[in-house]
């Protein structure tokens, strides 16, 4: 199976894609909406301009299907940023090679300090974190800190450097269970903008990625684009279309979307498209009418009150009290964060806020021994 | 008459079997299963801390004449719940066991091959294996066969409350078995309930119906009434449905 998403991609332009959403009528998002299951085109117009008056429409049916699908749970989880080394230049983030910030990856003791912060938090599911610095913390450096916390978390996500398909296989025996790894922008020439130097300007391996974690067998790929940095509309549209091969192709694969938006960091890339909380939330709303199944997360970019409503429309999985700088729970506060959060609150407080909406917080809800 | 349903070496006088997932408390949860008086409760082993004495849920759910019935989800693979099965009989001290294969995770559609495979290795392990399946007949007797002490065929898609779509199927399983056949997954409203357990269903397992509605325990109370009910009419022995009517007075009622 050497097939891959690019041949799919390839036969896609961005502005006639575009184009295409923009021509969407008030009919095309009636006739969605009265649908049971939805295609790509139905999905373009739920993010098209036109959606804008169904909104409350896509909400309450959003709202209804995720209940349904997950019932009134919220899967927890939370990031622990393992090292802040980065060989990329990315125009919006924080860890960029050419930021002059003092760089730290955590030493063994230091994990261990700060997982007993987040133990004593509840959480069992984690996302670890990293750059994109293949001496110093590459596939060794990933494996021993998963060897080294597994017994303490029933599921380990990671989010960092895309890899081939051996290192992946290599990490799955190590208890993997899923991997996050955004595309960023699917616009090829503003990619190259945002990613102008390191491993990461190869925008096909990059695209490529969630191929090789689909023949490498992980439980669940998660993606995602960074929205504001180019068009929102074609974006979301251009995750849809890699989510619904990825699935035809990987069937015993689960899947998961993020929504992060650009953030004030010390970089102070400003959003090239603007992306309101209205837009965020027709989107979301978009992808669980689009999927019934596919898990949708929430970080703490967004501020508490966007949270405290957003978890009723479709979103399933929620961080809480998120530290974006390596050591950032107990060992050194004080590092500079990869991008700012908006939402502060303590774990607690985020699960009253949860129990108090009539949601239950859910901890743990894998294990990762059995295979 | 005592009506009770037999599984391997337990008697259930209630024909209503339940979930734990999908609740919006683990209080709200326990209300709803004591409502619901089912006496065996299914959890999923990966939402389980086995290493806590004092896992809330487990908590939320033991009680006096309530029998745990741990199960797989989440597994892909016939080695990988054979080995969850064996966590759970160490964790939960139980050597009963919901066998459930879904590799898609999709739609939650029970793989056959694995299923078969495993449930022969935990019988010969010394479990009671209650296995998942779709609707397949010929499924159903190859796991009697190797020692399935019951088969729990699909309504419809796990989650989708969409009743019984699998009846012409589950007709001949009912009338095929040997072991009790508990019809399992779809079940979406008490009539669809009643509607498997006159087909002659031994039992229901019900979840996402009672954990998502608006009232989950007047919901449970609901579901425990339509099981009773449904129970009682097939004892009963429905009228035949006919294509023509029956005069009551037919027209050769002359003839002696």
């Amino acid at each position: 199976m050497n097939k891959t998403f690019q041949s799919t991609f390839d036969t896609y332009n961005w502005d006639e894609t575009l184009k295409s959403i923009h021509s969407k009528t008030t009919q095309d998002v009636a006739y969605a909406l009265s649908k049971n299951k939805r295609d790509l085109e139905d999905f373009k117009a739920l993010i098209s301009p036109a959606a804008a008056p169904f909104l409350e429409d896509m909400a309450q049916l959003s709202m209804a299907s995720t209940k349904k699908r997950f019932g009134n749970t919220i899967q927890m989880y939370v990031p622990m940023y393992l090292s802040n080394e980065c060989q990329n230049i990315c125009t919006y983030c924080g860890f960029s090679m050419t930021n002059k910030i003092p760089r730290r990856t955590l030493t063994d003791a230091e994990i261990l300090k700060e997982i007993t912060f987040i133990k004593s938090k509840g959480y069992d599911h984690i996302l670890l974190v990293t750059g994109e610095a293949n001496k110093t913390v590459g596939v060794p450096y990933i494996k021993h800190a998963m060897e080294l916390i597994k017994n303490q978390f029933s599921n380990i996500t990671i989010e960092v450097q895309p890899l081939d398909q051996d290192e992946y296989e290599e990490l799955i025996k190590a208890e993997l269970y899923a991997v996050l790894v955004y595309q960023e922008t699917y616009h090829r020439d503003e990619y190259k903008k945002h990613h102008p130097k390191g491993k990461k300007s190869n925008f096909n391996y990059r695209l490529e990625t969630p191929d090789r974690l689909g023949k490498a067998g992980v439980h669940k790929i998660g993606l995602g684009a960074l929205f504001g940095l180019e068009d929102w509309r074609a974006d979301s549209f251009f995750t849809a279309l890699h989510l619904k091969y990825l699935q035809k192709t990987y069937w015993k694969t689960k899947y998961s979307i993020s929504f992060p938006r650009l953030r004030p960091h010390s970089g102070g890339l400003e959003p090239k498209v603007e992306m309101t909380d209205k837009h965020l939330v027709q989107t979301i709303c978009a992808f669980r009418l689009l999927d019934e199944d596919v898990e949708l997360s929430m970080s703490t970019r967004e501020s508490a009150t966007f949270r405290n409503n957003i978890v009723h429309l479709g979103i399933t999985s929620l961080s809480a009290e998120s530290k974006t700088n390596p050591g950032g729970y107990a060992v050194d506060p004080q590092t500079l964060e990869q991008f700012e959060i908006s939402d502060e609150r303590s774990t607690e407080e985020i699960a009253h806020m949860l129990t108090n909406s009539g949601l239950e917080p859910v901890w743990k809800d894998w294990s990762n021994n059995w295979n | 008459m005592n009506d009770n349903l037999k599984i391997a070496d337990k008697e259930f006088s209630s024909r209503l079997f339940t979930g734990t997932g999908k609740f919006s408390s683990n209080s709200l949860m326990s209300e709803a299963l004591i409502a619901s008086e089912s006496e065996l409760i299914t959890v999923a082993l990966k939402r389980v801390d086995i290493d806590n004495e004092e896992d809330k849920m487990l908590q939320s759910i033991l009680r006096p004449n309530i029998h745990l019935l741990p199960n797989t989800s989440g597994v892909r693979n016939a080695k990988e719940a054979v080995f969850a099965a064996q966590l759970a009989r160490e964790a939960i001290e139980t050597h009963w066991i919901k066998l459930e294969i879904h590799p898609d995770p999709k739609y939650l559609l029970p793989d056959p091959i694995e299923t078969l495979k495993a449930a022969e290795a935990l019988v010969k392990l010394g479990f009671v294996v209650m296995p998942y399946i779709h609707a397949d007949p010929v499924l159903c007797k190859r796991l009697e066969e190797v020692g399935a002490q019951c088969v729990m065929p699909l309504g419809a898609p796990i989650g989708t409350n969409k009743g019984i779509k699998t009846v012409d199927f589950l007709e001949i399983i009912i009338e095929q078995s040997n072991v009790p056949v508990i019809v399992d997954a779809g079940i979406g409203s008490p009539s669809h309930a009643a509607y498997a357990m006159e087909l002659g269903a031994d039992a229901v397992l019900v979840n996402t119906a009672i954990a998502v509605s608006q009232n989950p325990i007047q919901m449970a109370k609901a579901f425990k009434m339509a099981v009773q009910a449904g129970r009682m009419a097939y004892n009963a022995k429905l009228a035949t449905v006919k294509k023509h009517a029956e005069a009551s007075s037919p027209l050769t009622s002359f003839l002696q």
